[in-house]
């Protein structure tokens, strides 16, 4: 099945291997991400304010490609864009509510736009875990040729696929998506309540202390339930939980370092895909010496 | 219909220069054009160049090679009974009547100084030198603006990603007037960046051609350099004198 | 303490960010949940529960709070809010009331090179987004 794919900005650089992965285990899945063409950068916020529409036309001109798309027979999906990234997903999906639920505002946008067709606001955005969900972690588990024993994984959920409500994929007080995924595939599941308390976000730009002392709470706490690795599907989230362990191991010198995977980095290990597809030389921690550890890879 | 016919018209008139040599009593069709807010009567064949000198201004900046490649003769404008504010370039786009329109010689920036040798080829070079690159709203107003028909809100775009091919060829027809850089409400200078997106592309992105290669082979092992040293020994006259004496093609 | 007393423009200011902020501000019961819940609560100088209680006085200063500009826009006060306030957005118009008179919180221009190339986009974008005006 070809769904369209938004990708982001990060996804084509820091997080490439977050892309990688993704279309590897889809491909074994049976599914087609067909990029979106000439697409632009959601924002990666949503605009918060009641006046600020500006900001929303960025989200409703991906959404008009999608439309394209549709039109155009690029696709079989007709009425879903799939995304990866959280933030991109956050800020598409809101914005496409908004001008669902208002159509002044979808005036607005569509007349600011005058060059592109009008958007008809009837385009759902989804989030790759709610894809899996739905053909099923049972038939992942079937793939699952590789799976993960012994491996004790914390997955982490952050802010954006989780909250506001109305986006949400999950409960936003007990997510446990990624722990039904990650138990299919034979891993331990190492619950914590650190899984869905923000990781400092873009404040990293400007505090990166603040983000430190937060991945030292968020690792510190899945370490102490016995976890070896943590999984995430926020590049921001990755950024701030992997590379920033370098300023955690500053701040406190016995603090332990732990691998973060995208969480389409280990369905691809338990898939048992080709090693190219896992992009772990983009992962700040090197996350190969646990997983040849536990034998999963060679 | 019947405007359209007029503007035909119009436009076979001019063929005829109206700047010289003919008598504004033979010219039949004229407008009235503002120029910031002032109103004149002008041919209507004339450019909007032209038309502002016909006015009687005489220009020091806003205007460059006349041929629409330099790029220095950006005017802003607006038609009668529009809102849309348009952007062009004077030597290329003719009076309209009732035409509101200043020129824009420039667009503030600062280049910023750079090294391309020492740069890695990603998208964080265009982070490390421009990075209000990130504060781009995709609302387009670049590309509407451009004189040149190009997709400079795509250029950003591909910039803010690091896809340096797309930034190149997207902006490869760019003549740097700035209009783009003037209009965008994140403050971007799309020319600036779009210029470090091709050096970075032609440097890394391209192979070198076969026959530059072997150009650049020979100006290195000195084939040319008695020839320049011929040229650069020379005084000022004698250049002048070989200027002026030169083998060229018919005009 | 400090003593307040409320003008027009006092009211001016709450009418201002409940429209910005589509909220009615004057709902919330200061219970303390949003500041209970907020990951970032212990760099703040005043708490969420604070900062609404100033909004809902018209109180002026808390434009100059260093809390509105430490939230990270994580949304775990929203989804508790008893009231079913939107603190985020509160947090969010406060900081464009500020970021509207083309004001920058943080000049991603000042940031070292060395800094800004080891960001992801994703966090220059955002932060571009929330701290530029």
């Amino acid at each position: 099945m070809k769904i369209a794919y938004y990708p982001g900005c990060t996804l084509k650089t820091t997080a490439k291997n977050f892309e990688t992965s993704a279309i590897a285990i889809a491909r074994e899945l049976g599914i087609e991400m067909v990029e979106l063409p000439r697409w632009t950068c959601c924002g990666t916020v949503f605009s918060l304010t009641a006046d600020d529409l500006i900001h929303h036309v960025a989200p409703i001109r991906n959404l008009i490609r999608v439309q394209e798309m549709i039109e155009n027979g690029q696709i079989e999906d007709e009425k879903r864009v799939l995304t990866l990234c959280s933030m991109c997903f956050n800020t598409l999906k809101r914005s496409n509510l908004r001008v669902k639920e208002n159509t002044e505002d979808l005036k607005k946008i569509n007349d600011l736009m005058y060059r592109e067709k009008d958007y008809r606001a009837e385009i759902e955005v989804i989030q790759l875990l709610e894809l899996l969900k739905e053909i099923g972690f049972d038939k992942l588990k079937a793939k699952a040729k590789n799976p993960l024993k012994n491996l004790r994984v914390a997955p982490y959920y952050g802010c954006m696929i989780l909250r506001p409500i109305e986006v949400g994929i999950d409960d936003p007080e007990d997510p446990t998506i990624q722990k039904d995924l990650l138990e299919a595939l034979g891993a331990e599941v190492i619950d914590n309540p650190y899984k869905k308390v923000c990781c400092g976000s873009y404040q990293t730009v400007n505090n990166k202390e603040k983000v430190a002392e937060l991945a030292y709470n968020i690792l510190g706490h899945a370490q102490q339930e016995g976890a070896e690795a943590i999984t995430t599907c926020c590049p921001l989230c990755a950024f701030n939980l992997d590379t920033r362990q370098k300023e955690v191991l500053k701040n406190h010198p016995d603090f332990q370092q732990m691998p973060v995977f995208y969480i389409t980095q280990l369905i691809a290990v338990a898939f048992g895909l080709d090693n190219k597809t896992f992009g772990f030389n983009q992962n700040y921690v090197d996350p190969k010496p646990l997983l040849k550890k536990k034998g999963l890879i060679k | 219909m019947e405007e359209k016919t007029n503007i035909m018209e119009r436009i076979a008139e001019a063929n005829r220069p109206v700047t010289t040599g003919v008598d504004e009593k033979d010219i039949k069709d004229w407008v009235t054009i503002y120029i910031m807010g002032k109103g004149y009567r002008v041919p209507a064949d004339l450019t909007i160049l032209t038309a502002i000198e016909y006015a009687g201004y005489r220009l020091l900046r806003s205007v460059g090679c006349r041929q629409g490649h330099c790029g220095a003769c950006a005017t802003i404008y607006r038609r009668a009974g529009e809102y849309k504010l348009q952007a062009d370039l004077a030597c290329q786009t003719r009076v309209e009547d009732g035409m509101y329109l200043v020129q824009i010689p420039f667009s503030p920036a600062e280049k910023a100084i750079y090294d391309i040798t020492k740069e890695p080829y990603d998208a964080s070079v265009f982070i490390k030198y421009y990075p209000e690159v990130a504060r781009c709203v995709s609302c387009n107003t670049c590309t509407k603006s451009c004189p040149q028909d190009l997709e400079v809100m795509d250029y950003v775009q591909s910039a803010i990603r690091g896809d340096f091919e797309a930034v190149a060829d997207d902006s490869f027809d760019c003549i740097q007037c700035g209009m783009c850089a003037i209009r965008c409400p994140a403050e971007i200078v799309q020319y600036h960046v779009a210029q470090l997106g091709r050096r970075m592309y032609g440097r890394y992105g391209l192979t070198m051609p076969k026959h530059l290669k072997k150009r650049v082979e020979e100006i290195e092992k000195g084939k040319f350099k008695e020839a320049m040293d011929t040229i650069t020994s020379k005084s000022r006259e004698e250049l002048e004198k070989m200027y002026a004496e030169r083998q060229r093609e018919p005009d | 303490m400090k003593k307040l007393v409320i003008t027009s423009e006092n009211i001016k200011f709450l009418k201002k960010i409940n429209e910005l902020a589509d909220q009615d501000i004057t709902l919330c019961e200061q219970c303390g949940t949003c500041s209970g819940s907020c990951p970032m609560v212990a760099d703040m100088d005043i708490t969420p529960s604070q900062i609404m209680r100033m909004v809902q006085l018209g109180d002026l200063d808390v434009l100059n709070s260093k809390a509105i500009w430490v939230c990270a826009s994580c949304y775990s006060c929203t989804v508790r809010c008893p009231r079913n306030l939107d603190v985020s957005k509160v947090a969010e118009a406060l900081r464009q009331v500020y970021l509207r008179k083309a004001l920058d919180y943080v000049e991603i221009k000042k940031i070292p090179k060395y800094e800004l190339v080891s960001l992801p986009q994703i966090a220059i974008v955002s932060a571009c987004r929330k701290f530029t005006g």
